[in-house]
């Protein structure tokens, strides 16, 4: 059931920040991380790259590994691609001409927003859902954490998600056509593919259904941003509009909330937030919901316009998106445009493999070893006090009785364990300060006004 | 392994808690998604018959390598003629408890459907007890 090739996280932790402080810890949705000797280490098979810990550390020790803007340089042809939202994000006063001038004058030769093609994508979803009927509600592929949730937590859901590719995928192979129609041969083209968020970020570089991508590097939205932000100015500019002639207003809507939903099905539903997304997914798991068509479901709070790589403010953002969108034409009049010629060659692109189920919860493939671990937990959480303090290094006292039960951690980890058997004089007082040094290293007992907390930190 | 829970009559936004919690155990043992699926559907049924239907309950559950066996056990008016409680369609679910989507007489023939063994007994005016085995 399991796949071979371990999936790439572009979720990283930096051991010279962090300062093993627990708020990621807490905050991960899949609980798939502890703190080990001081730091905050990701277990790679329950991470879904929803970037919860990324927002929520406060030293910004927790950071994406991420391809160097110079990398264009090498190229004849630099070509950006960037999710509409992008735009979104600017403030008022800069008009997409301006931005798109800004892209020209970093280096791009060629830009292109990944939703221009969106129309396609739309149809092949539409035409996969009215033919199938057996695997109901059909979920969209759109949010690759929410993709990756399914697979590991959600097994049994994993024939519901609609075998589409994604945006970007299609966004990508039609900049490519568009730019081997210019005449540029395949090894002059860079395509760089700007990411909103940690997931797409890894899901270009390993996607779901172990295909190659064709992107040859991925930026981080925020390090565009900036860019832009350096390079932009008021003055009047060339005007580019020419290159959004294929843009619709169903594209630009895509990546907010009921961008995709309002399009498909009689009854469909739009869910943002991972932990609403959890809560939807173990009703529907136990269906425990009525019948319902399509689910759109994200990750993040206001879809891609709460990207963890993007700056500003989501519900500013998702504003000026809509307000944006209002310019533009609906797909439907798309009908006879020049795009349909792309048809034959996108439609094929589209189509992706069934998803596989990777679950990570199991706590031993061994059945019978899986009981014992189980049984053992529950004698453990009798021993532990039940307020999840995660002093322990676990996110909470239940997670904790399964690291214990799977070796992973010791009784002695929980500090209301240790104090006990101090006061029973199981354990010297040194050997008990020894353990908390290990866990936490020597410095958090060490007197610091540099501390997290620290003077003038607060209120 | 063992697993207990108490049910409550008339608290129906606690019905769900035991099919949850025993839902997140059969993942952690690796027992197979539809398999899963059936249980949890079974469990809540019979959950929410004892809230519902009934004054208060217990759940007791033994899960071992090849099966779950479930026994829930209330406190209420008992079930009069079984074979008819059964069939499809058959409810007496009072008004109120219609107007909150449930009583649609389905809650049994589902648990049928979804179990591998099914064994009802009643003593009317006192107690109903509902024992399901499923397989993995
Ligand atoms: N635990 C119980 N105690 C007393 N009566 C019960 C109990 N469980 C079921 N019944 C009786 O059997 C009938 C059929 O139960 P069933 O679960 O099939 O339908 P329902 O609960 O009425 O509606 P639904 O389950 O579709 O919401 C109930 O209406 C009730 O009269
Ligand atoms: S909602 Fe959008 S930005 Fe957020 S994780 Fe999903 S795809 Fe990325
Ligand atoms: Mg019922």
């Amino acid at each position: 059931m399991s796949t071979t090739t371990p999936t790439y996280h572009a979720l990283k932790v930096d051991a010279q920040k962090c300062i093993g402080c627990t708020h990621c810890m807490t905050s991960c949705p899949t609980e798939a991380i502890r703190i080990r000797n001081g730091l905050a280490v990701i277990e790679q098979k329950r991470c879904v790259d929803c970037g919860r810990c990324m927002r929520e550390c406060p030293a910004k020790a927790i950071y994406a590994e991420q391809d160097d803007l110079d990398k264009i340089k090498s190229f004849k042809y630099r070509v950006v691609l960037f999710p509409s939202v992008m735009i979104g994000q600017f403030p008022e006063k800069y008009t997409e001409d301006q931005i798109y001038a800004a892209l020209l004058k970093i280096g791009f030769t060629h830009v292109y927003e990944v939703e221009q093609p969106i129309g396609f994508l739309k149809d092949s979803i539409r035409e996969y859902c009215r033919k199938d009927k057996t695997y109901k509600p059909h979920i969209s592929t759109f949010c690759p954490s929410v993709v990756r949730l399914i697979q590991i937590r959600y097994p049994s859901l994993v024939d519901n998600v609609i075998p589409r590719k994604s945006p970007q995928d299609l966004g990508a192979c039609f900049a490519l056509e568009q730019m081997k129609k210019l005449g540029a041969k395949r090894e002059e083209i860079g395509l760089f593919y700007v990411t909103p968020c940690i997931a797409k970020m890894s899901s270009v570089k390993s996607p779901a259904d172990g295909e190659e991508s064709i992107v040859d590097g991925i930026i981080n939205m925020n390090e565009l941003y900036n860019r832009v932000r350096k390079n932009i100015s008021t003055a009047e500019v060339p005007d580019t509009s020419d290159q959004r002639e294929n843009l619709t207003r169903d594209g630009i809507l895509w990546s907010l909330t009921r961008g995709e939903a309002k399009h498909f099905g009689e009854r469909s539903m739009a869910i943002d937030g991972i932990h609403n997304v959890i809560k939807f997914l173990e009703r529907l798991e136990n269906e425990e919901v009525p019948d319902l068509d399509f689910l759109e479901l994200r990750a993040c709070d206001q879809s891609c316009a709460g990207g963890n790589l993007l700056s500003g403010n989501r519900f500013l953002t998702a504003e000026r998106l809509e307000h944006r969108a209002k310019r533009y034409k609906s797909s439907l009049k798309f009908k006879d445009h020049p795009i349909q010629e792309m048809a034959p060659v996108l439609k094929s692109k589209l189509i992706s493999e069934p998803l596989k189920a990777n679950p990570a919860f199991i706590l031993d493939e061994n059945r019978e070893k899986a009981l014992e671990k189980m049984s053992k937990m529950q004698r453990i959480i009798c021993f532990l006090p039940g307020i999840d303090c995660g002093a322990c290094g676990a996110p909470n006292c239940q997670a904790l009785a399964e690291d214990m039960a799977c070796q992973q951690a010791k009784m002695s980890d929980c500090v209301f364990l240790q104090q006990t058997w101090q006061e029973e004089n199981k354990i010297s007082t040194s050997k008990a300060l020894n353990n908390m040094e290990k866990k936490w290293g020597k410095d958090r007992f060490k007197a610091d006004c540099n501390k997290r907390g620290r003077r003038n930190e607060g209120f | 392994m063992e697993l207990d829970f108490s049910i409550e009559g008339g608290d129906f936004t606690q019905a769900g808690q035991a099919s949850s919690r025993v839902k997140k155990v059969l993942k952690q043992l690796g027992v197979d998604a539809k398999c899963i699926k059936s249980i949890v559907i079974a469990l809540y049924e019979a959950e929410v018959n004892v809230v519902a239907h009934a004054y208060k309950g217990q759940i007791h559950i033994q899960i071992d390598k090849d099966k779950i066996q479930t026994l829930i056990t209330d406190e209420g008016p008992g079930i009069p003629d079984i074979a008819m409680a059964m069939t499809e369609g058959f409810s007496t679910a009072s008004k109120k408890v219609r107007e909150m989507g449930f009583g649609a007489g389905m809650g049994l023939p589902n648990i049928k459907k979804n179990t591998d063994e099914l064994k009802i007994d009643s003593v009317v005016g006192q107690s109903t007890t509902v024992s399901m085995v499923n397989y993995f």
